[in-house]
């Protein structure tokens, strides 16, 4: 189980976002992609969640190319984006429960258990803080259980508690043999982690 | 199938919790058909000679209120593309969202045509002809609104160019469904409408999930 990407490139609307980046990823590791503002990470992480078609370049997910075979790179991944993917008018449970219906799985109550979101797992989802809607979000990564998380600024919104909260659970999941990327302006001192800087890679492509 | 099923049963719920579009829908439905008596006058002859084509006009224009909330809402929020990256694929996604709207918004329609109907004296005959009429050819609605709803998704104030793209290619399923309850009053055989009404169905079932599902792909992009 590996994540390969090579050579690829992102162009939006005419302009060049990145260029040229190379990235392997394993059990048990953390890339971490930084970068300003505008640098391509949402682009790239876009790219590797099959969101997002490169210019140039390959993704590939245990050799195999992964436009050969979307479909079962999908099973493999669960990805995390800037909107919380949550209906106001359906409480968390009842959310998280969809998507465990959804992609056939069955770990609600256990995602509720691991973002502490019992107890206001039932209230309607539009009278939750920015916070608990975050949560919420994230519990689908215990809920929808995938080797590989893709994880677009995951503690935005979340407190002090909570980012450690997340960051136990994201160091168990690589411990437990699984793997994960994520973009982030926060240092979340992680320890098993690589780094991936798109500012020097946008001021070369530049 | 149990993914599709998920789908289809979680978009009934948001739309019956989220009762307002269809009480707008069927409200624009009452007070449309009842402007015209009061338009051209109260005289029965003429209420009942225009009464099927008041009926489709109404229910059609109903019909695309909703439209755009058939993928706009997935869309701004981010389940879209959480859904895209689930088990089923687009076109079953757009297929689901398209029986969803089709139960939740249409279905409506079509069970208080009848009491409009006889509001606007349309002969016994002509009823059973108008419900036969609307089931068999009102999912072109939801399938060809969805496609449009599918290309205009990501614009703001998509609306006005959703019913342009959309009233054009509702011509057909109005022209047949008028005829087939217009021959059912003249007593005569209305089989041959509703069949072309099927066969727009069908044509458009198998035509539109795919083009919706293309719109979604670059939108999401």
């Amino acid at each position: 189980m590996s994540l390969h990407a090579q050579s690829l490139t992102c162009i939006r609307q005419d302009r060049l976002i990145f260029n040229a980046v190379d990235l392997s990823l394993n059990p048990g590791e953390i890339l971490w992609v930084k970068g300003r503002n505008g640098s391509g990470k949402t682009s790239l992480l876009r790219i590797l969640a099959c969101l997002l078609k490169p210019a140039t370049g390959i993704v590939s997910w245990n050799g195999t190319d992964i436009e050969e075979d979307p479909e079962h790179y999908k099973e493999n991944l669960q990805y995390v984006g800037h909107q919380d993917a949550l209906k106001m008018a359906m409480s968390a449970r009842e959310n998280l429960e969809f998507w465990s219906d959804y992609t056939g799985n069955s770990t609600v109550d256990q995602a509720l258990d691991a973002f502490q979101l019992q107890p206001i797992a039932d209230h309607p989802t539009q009278i939750l803080s920015a916070g608990q809607k975050k949560r919420s979000n994230l519990a689908r990564l215990i809920a929808c259980p995938a080797p590989l998380w893709i994880l677009d600024e995951p503690v935005s919104s979340l407190d002090t508690d909570y980012i450690g909260l997340f960051k136990d659970l994201l160091e168990k999941h690589v411990r437990n043999g699984g793997m994960a990327l994520l973009a982030t302006h926060q240092d979340l001192s992680l320890s098993r982690v690589r780094q991936l800087d798109l500012n020097q890679i946008s001021e070369v492509a530049r | 199938m149990r993914s599709f099923l998920a789908l289809l049963k979680r978009d009934m719920l948001l739309a019956y919790r989220q009762g307002s579009a269809l009480t707008m829908t069927l409200s624009f439905f009452v007070i449309a058909v009842t402007l015209f008596p009061l338009g051209v006058g109260p005289e029965l002859n003429v209420l009942a000679r225009i009464g099927p084509g008041v009926l489709w006009v109404g229910a059609l224009l109903a019909c695309l209120l909703t439209l755009d909330r058939i993928f706009q809402a997935d869309f701004e929020d981010g389940t879209l593309e959480q859904l895209m990256l689930g088990p089923l694929s687009i076109e079953f996604i757009v297929l689901a969202k398209i029986i969803a709207h089709w139960v939740m918004s249409v279905l409506p329609l079509i069970a208080i045509t009848p009491i409009l109907a006889i509001s606007l004296n349309v002969h016994a005959d002509g009823i059973w002809a108008m419900i036969f009429s609307l089931l068999i050819g009102s999912p072109v609605l939801s399938l060809i609104g969805a496609v449009g709803a599918a290309l205009t998704v990501a614009m703001r104030r998509g609306g006005v160019l959703l019913s342009l793209l959309v009233l054009p290619l509702y011509i057909p399923v109005l022209i047949f469904g008028v005829a087939s309850v217009e021959a059912a009053v003249a007593l005569m055989p209305m089989a041959p409408h509703l069949m072309l009404l099927g066969g727009l169905s069908l044509g458009a079932l198998v035509v539109c999930p795919f083009a919706a599902a293309a719109a979604l792909r670059l939108a999401v992009e």
